[in-house]
């Protein structure tokens, strides 16, 4: 009896968050892609229902890829798409080479320092992110802190027209995904035996070449999984381009909000973020299995 | 392999005043901040030595090998190798190499990479790196798992790496920061012959540290006891164990009973004590105490004679009670009650199987040794 008990309380714990996954994230799932299998209409929802509980041959019929097709034939979503995974490329790359050094300096740092450290590079999680990318516009607009003090300290003439240019969602993107990129490589080197350093200095390794050949590589699972971090997150961000970008610039989260609202094009909406979805599972699988090989690593 | 006894017992440069020093410490201090690790530590130890840095953990030991790896600086003092001041000299120019106490091994590196890491950093060409790396794995018993990544081997095997990667560069001087901490009892005392015979196979000095006085006495040619950062003794494990300079030393190495007493008489080469343990004491001495001052007679528990009867000589004898037996095989240990309630320790050997009458509990019996049994210590 006990030990049934106790199974069915595993099964329980267990159980819980599959739960979770389910209501919260497959149900709306498959909502999403059924809308998107649908036709426009003008009506309360904007969509022919496909499902309403008879799902008869008749009904099954006007199931339709025309959504989809639609996405291929005209080159603006394409163009999004790609300009999106640009965008959260470079950015990736801008928050490495800035959270790295970051991220390094702190593992470095005295241990009595490292809390106060962690704590700042926490800190602006404690304000909305709509107000810190907001604040952005503040600075980077033409009249703006950034030109006002560069013309101030005469560095530049005339004020910089950053906002509503890439310059901007780089800025804002990088911003925000900063500490995503900086708590995992943290966390990756201060658990680094100290030892394994003076060993490769030991046996003939100079600081730099010590770094490069141990530090680094053996960062690199943590390197991998902030990347992803900040990586996925920003494909389909819409608050930093819509803010920031203007509309200039073109990305998929901001194209999926005008399909939805402006448009309120629900089956194409649906549709968008289908395949959005659907590119992001791919590097989410790789991540998985680096992530699986690296445990395997570590045991 | 032939035997190396003849080696290690003919083996002795620090009694040799031509023999050539391999590191020498100068009064060497390390502070980290107000707290000295290492105080005023001065230490020659010679080349082909196999030397061990005894003490309990805090006393130093490690500090010391650090600085002479080059990964912390003497507060003040000098550090010597082969006469060079290694003072300016980075970790990674210094003939010395280390084998970490956690082995250290590069966990994304494969065996043979890892022991192939401190050759390729000097630029050796690539087929005398794969000769050397060969040897070494042979050498370390390891040839099967030249592939395999450390996690994919045992403690034992790994901290063989861990020795070949040390030992790959053929260093001047190897230090060995706590070589058989992780190891478990049986394979313990297998590696540390292992260790002696390498160390004479390669012709390296080897110096480690250590806070198992067990491992010191049966690797070193010579132990210096540690304590709070200063040399309390340096000597051959059996000057160490047979004639402690302190009572520190006696205590901190093996078992000993040390009896106090003040000194009444003076006789030459030989003192008479009496003390709290209410019996006279005769110890024998090269230089004997003033009369009237304060002494002790260290004693080790195996030269204390345990009987029923009295012994002939009324010296160095005195009665008491069996408190504690604990029978651990290869001998017995006793404690033994004396009337002023003090225990002394004592063990007989169990050379044969059944004893027809063994010491029981609460049984009279009587304690003796020779004058010369123990050391007279007067600090």
């Amino acid at each position: 009896m006990q030990g049934f008990l106790s199974l069915l309380g595993r099964r329980l714990v267990i159980i819980v968050p599959y739960l979770w996954l389910i209501v919260f994230f497959l149900v709306p799932f498959v909502i999403v892609f059924k809308i998107s299998l649908s036709q426009t209409a003008i009506r309360m929802p904007p969509y022919v229902p496909v499902f309403d509980g008879t799902a008869t041959w008749a009904k099954l019929r006007q199931l339709s890829f025309d959504n989809y097709l639609w996405l291929t034939g005209d080159a603006l979503y394409a163009k999004a798409y790609l300009t999106s995974l640009g965008v959260a490329a470079v950015s990736t790359a801008l928050t490495f080479c800035i959270g790295y050094p970051l991220a390094y300096g702190m593992a470095r740092a005295p241990r009595s320092l490292r809390p106060t450290l962690l704590m700042l590079v926490i800190l602006p999680f404690w304000t909305s992110f709509l107000i810190r990318v907001y604040a952005w516009i503040g600075i980077l607009k033409p009249e703006g802190l950034l030109s006002q003090l560069l013309i101030w300290a005469g560095l530049i003439h005339e004020p910089l027209h950053i906002l509503n240019t890439y310059v901007a969602v780089y800025i804002g993107i990088v911003y925000s995904y900063l500490p995503f990129m900086v708590l995992p490589i943290y966390a990756g080197l201060e658990k680094m035996d100290p030892s394994l350093i003076e060993a490769a200095e030991d046996l003939g390794c100079p600081p730099a070449a010590a770094f490069w050949k141990v530090t680094f590589p053996l960062s690199l699972p943590s390197v991998i999984a902030g990347s992803f971090l900040v990586f996925i997150p920003a494909v389909g961000e819409f608050v930093i381009p819509d803010l920031l970008g203007g509309s200039s610039t073109l990305m998929i989260g901001k194209t999926l909000w005008n399909e939805f609202f402006a448009n309120r094009d629900w089956p194409i909406a649906s549709a968008v973020a289908v395949v959005l979805l659907v590119i992001l599972v791919i590097p989410i699988v790789i991540f998985q299995h680096t992530q699986a090989r690296a445990e395997e690593r570590s045991r | 392999m032939k035997s190396l006894g003849s080696i290690r017992r003919s083996f002795a440069p620090w009694n040799d005043p031509a023999a050539k020093a391999g590191v020498v410490f100068d009064r060497v201090t390390k502070n980290f901040g107000q707290f000295a690790a290492v105080d005023d530590f001065s230490l020659t130890i010679y080349e082909r030595e196999f030397f061990a840095l005894l003490g309990a953990s805090g006393c130093g030991k490690t500090t010391l090998l650090r600085i002479l790896a080059g990964f912390e600086t003497p507060t003040s003092g000098k550090v010597l190798l082969d006469g060079q001041d290694l003072a300016d000299i980075p970790p990674y120019r210094r003939p010395v190499n280390m084998m970490f106490q956690s082995y250290a091994l590069f966990p994304h590196m494969t065996v043979e990479r890892n022991i192939a890491f401190g050759l390729r950093q000097d630029r050796m060409a690539k087929s005398e790196i794969a000769d050397r790396v060969g040897q070494m794995l042979k050498l370390v018993k390891l040839e099967a798992f030249a592939k395999r990544k450390p996690h994919q081997l045992s403690g034992g095997q790994r901290q063989r790496v861990a020795l070949a990667r040390a030992v790959a560069k053929r260093p001047k001087v190897l230090l060995l920061d706590e070589p058989l901490g992780a190891l478990d009892r049986k394979l313990r005392e297998e590696t540390q012959f292992e260790l002696m015979d390498l160390q004479q196979e390669l012709g390296l000095t080897f110096i480690v540290v250590t806070h198992d006085q067990e491992e010191a006495m049966t690797m070193a040619d010579r132990i210096a006891v540690m304590e709070s950062g200063k040399l309390i003794q340096v000597a051959t494990p059996v000057e160490v164990y047979e004639a402690p300079n302190s009572r520190f030393v006696a205590d901190f190495i093996g078992n000993v009973n040390l009896f106090e007493g003040e000194v009444t008489e003076v006789l030459p080469e030989a003192v008479d004590l009496f003390g709290p343990d209410g019996f006279p004491i005769r110890a024998e001495c090269a230089s004997p105490p003033q009369k009237g001052s304060r002494a002790w007679f260290a004693v080790r528990p195996e030269k204390i004679r345990l009987s029923r009867t009295p012994p002939s000589e009324p010296l160095n004898a005195a009665q008491g009670e069996i408190w504690d037996i604990a029978y651990v095989g290869d001998m017995t240990l006793f404690n033994i009650r004396l009337d002023n309630g003090r225990l002394v320790k004592t063990e007989t050997i169990n050379a044969v199987r059944t004893s027809s009458e063994p010491f029981g509990y609460e049984e009279r019996v009587w304690l003796s040794f020779a004058p010369d049994a123990g050391v007279l210590l007067e600090g």
